[in-house]
């Protein structure tokens, strides 16, 4: 096997493995991770594919692996900020029970 | 200005004044958003008449060429699409600007000018990388639309964006195979180069399952029932008329260019139309099912998201592609038009009633009988009966089916059509009251006149619209699917 292909196929099965914690796990904070988990497995593949076999890396790849990133920044704020206050209405409503 | 750099404006100009509006006061704000949505539709006719005159417009972004530089092209799908989006926002706006409990807050203001945005650059983008980065905006900008319905609404929220952003994964798994395998992310380019069948259908089945997610395609719809009816009226109108066809639109690119080089992508194709009549029956059956005005009218989204997606299997077994091309673009901006008028008008009915359950909506009729019209109109245009604009996409879609041989997708597009007029059958039942008996309708408090004004336009748009459908399609045959831009 080939570093390439070593890299092509764990990125396949870490992406595997987050979209499925992703849909699985009730915990918000943890489907975040998973989700980030999940995005990781895609940004492995695309720099595996900028390895261009003569040691010097194709840029497009990591263009786009660096936007990816940016992207998944953007969502995990805005993720957060929405858990936040799903979890404050329950704390809320277990006080109210009380 | 040449015709090439008009195509700029539908992207930059929303993201500028949204951009502007978070930091203007409200009125400012609505009265610049109200201003740009209407230069948009202004470009969206100019592009039509350069596409009419000389086909698609292109344009190499600051002079760059392609593979180096990003292309941008608006051939009759993006012009259409665009009107639409103009239309859409100008709608949403006018209303929010008039009663402010129909936007929920100052950040509507710049999060429609960025949803305005990243939808329009969906529909003139000609790369799969700058349709992925739209895409993610667009993604973004519309779960905080959603969020603006209130704490509430935000695990609603939050739901709709695990969904959308694993949608976006498999979509950006999808751009690296295209990469990996051609070389570019170009389309025009990709389709030229790429000579493997198993890689090529493997990029349509995961722009397949990324854009089913995202567009809540039946069997991944479940969070669109949850997110749209959360959301203040204005939103959820935008989200169900227009967010849902930027993904609709990349899959259709993709098929576009992708689809005639396997033969994976017929039986992908199969798959999709299957998913998309069962999201016809099972949609209009739970929105039979349903007992709140918005709970009704999003499930009818799901039900009408199958009709949109018929054109992928049609396209590939229809002698002349280009008649289920123009249909199921037909389909999809009349849907657009309908669904608009429908949520603001139950919005108006909500905000008047106190409530947007059936059971409380007794006599809004009597009181503000355009806004039931509204409802009624676009019904009738979802179902697709003459003369509204539904009708003649539907028509065309089953001449295309006709055409093909499928006599199956023909029951489906006359059963989903009778299922879509029961239930706005019983939004209507809902509002009337008994003869002579006031009671219900006296507490009402009456909505802003703009809000009665804007469902009724946009309802007799989708009827005027039935009637000249030729300028549409016009527009779509000179520079068609497929005829490469």
């Amino acid at each position: 096997m080939t570093t390439l292909q070593l890299f092509m196929y764990a990125g396949a099965f870490i992406l595997v493995l987050g979209v499925a914690a992703t849909l699985l796990v009730r915990d918000l904070i943890r489907r975040l991770i998973a989700l980030n988990v999940a995005s990781g497995g895609v940004m492995l593949l695309l720099l595996a594919l900028a390895d261009r076999g003569d040691g010097e890396p194709d840029p497009v790849p990591q263009a786009l692996v660096l936007t990816g990133i940016v992207v998944m920044a953007a969502v995990t704020g805005i993720a957060i900020v929405l858990a936040r206050r799903v979890e404050q209405l329950d704390d809320d409503l277990e006080e109210v029970e009380q | 200005m040449s015709a090439a750099a008009l195509v700029l404006v539908p992207v930059f100009l929303p993201l500028a004044v949204g951009a502007l509006s978070a930091v203007l006061p409200r009125r400012a704000a609505a009265t610049l958003t109200v201003i740009a949505a209407v230069a948009t539709l202004m470009v969206a006719v100019l592009l039509g008449i350069a596409v009419l005159d000389a086909g698609p417009v292109r344009l190499e972004v600051a002079g760059w060429a392609p593979p180096v530089g990003i292309l941008l092209a608006a051939d009759g799908l993006s012009v259409v699409m665009i009107g639409l989006s103009a239309i859409a926002v100008l709608a949403a706006t006018l209303v929010a600007a008039a009663d402010d409990h129909f936007a929920g807050g100052h950040a509507f203001w710049p999060l429609v000018g960025a949803a305005a945005a990243a939808v329009n650059g969906v529909f003139v983008a000609r790369d799969v990388f700058t349709a992925f980065v739209l895409l993610e905006l667009l993604t973004i900008a519309s779960v905080a639309l959603v969020a603006l319905g209130g704490t509430r609404s935000a695990a609603a929220a939050l739901r709709y964006l695990f969904v959308a952003v694993t949608g976006s994964l498999f979509f950006l798994l999808a751009v690296a195979l295209t990469y990996g395998h051609t070389g570019t992310v170009d389309l025009a380019r990709a389709a030229e180069r790429a000579d493997d069948t198993v890689i090529v259908g493997a990029i349509i089945a995961l722009t397949v399952v990324g854009m089913a997610a995202k567009t809540a395609l039946f069997p991944l719809h479940s969070w669109l029932p949850v997110a749209h009816p959360a959301a203040p009226a204005a939103v959820s109108a935008l989200l169900s008329a227009l967010v849902i066809k930027a993904s609709i639109v990349i899959l259709w690119r993709i098929v576009e260019y992708f689809g005639p080089l396997t033969d994976l992508a017929a039986p992908l194709a199969t798959a999709v139309g299957v998913a998309g009549a069962a999201a016809v029956l099972w949609g209009g059956v739970l929105a039979l099912r349903r007992d709140r005005l918005k709970s009704i009218i999003a499930y009818s989204t799901v039900a009408q998201v199958g009709y949109m997606v018929l054109l992928v299997p049609l396209v590939f077994t229809a002698s002349d592609p280009q008649v289920a091309w123009i249909g199921g673009i037909l389909i999809t901006l009349a849907h657009g038009v309908a669904k608009v008028a429908m949520f603001l008008a139950a919005g108006a009915l909500a905000t008047a009633a106190g409530t947007s359950r059936l059971d409380g909506l007794e006599g809004t009729i009597s009181r503000m009988p355009w806004t039931v019209a509204a409802i009624g109109l676009a019904g009738v245009s979802l179902a697709g009966l003459p003369p509204t604009l539904g009708f003649v996409g539907k028509w065309m879609l089953v001449q295309a089916s006709l055409d093909a041989g499928a006599w199956w997708w023909l029951a489906l597009l006359l059963g989903g059509g009778l299922l879509t007029f029961a239930y706005t059958a019983r939004m209507l039942r809902a509002t009337f009251n008994p003869p002579g008996d006031f009671s219900g309708a006296r507490e009402l408090t009456r909505p802003a006149r703009t809000v009665a004004i804007v469902p009724l336009a946009l309802a007799a748009l989708s009827v005027v619209l039935g009637l000249i459908p030729w300028l549409l399609i016009e527009v779509l045959s000179a520079a068609p699917m497929g005829g490469g831009a």
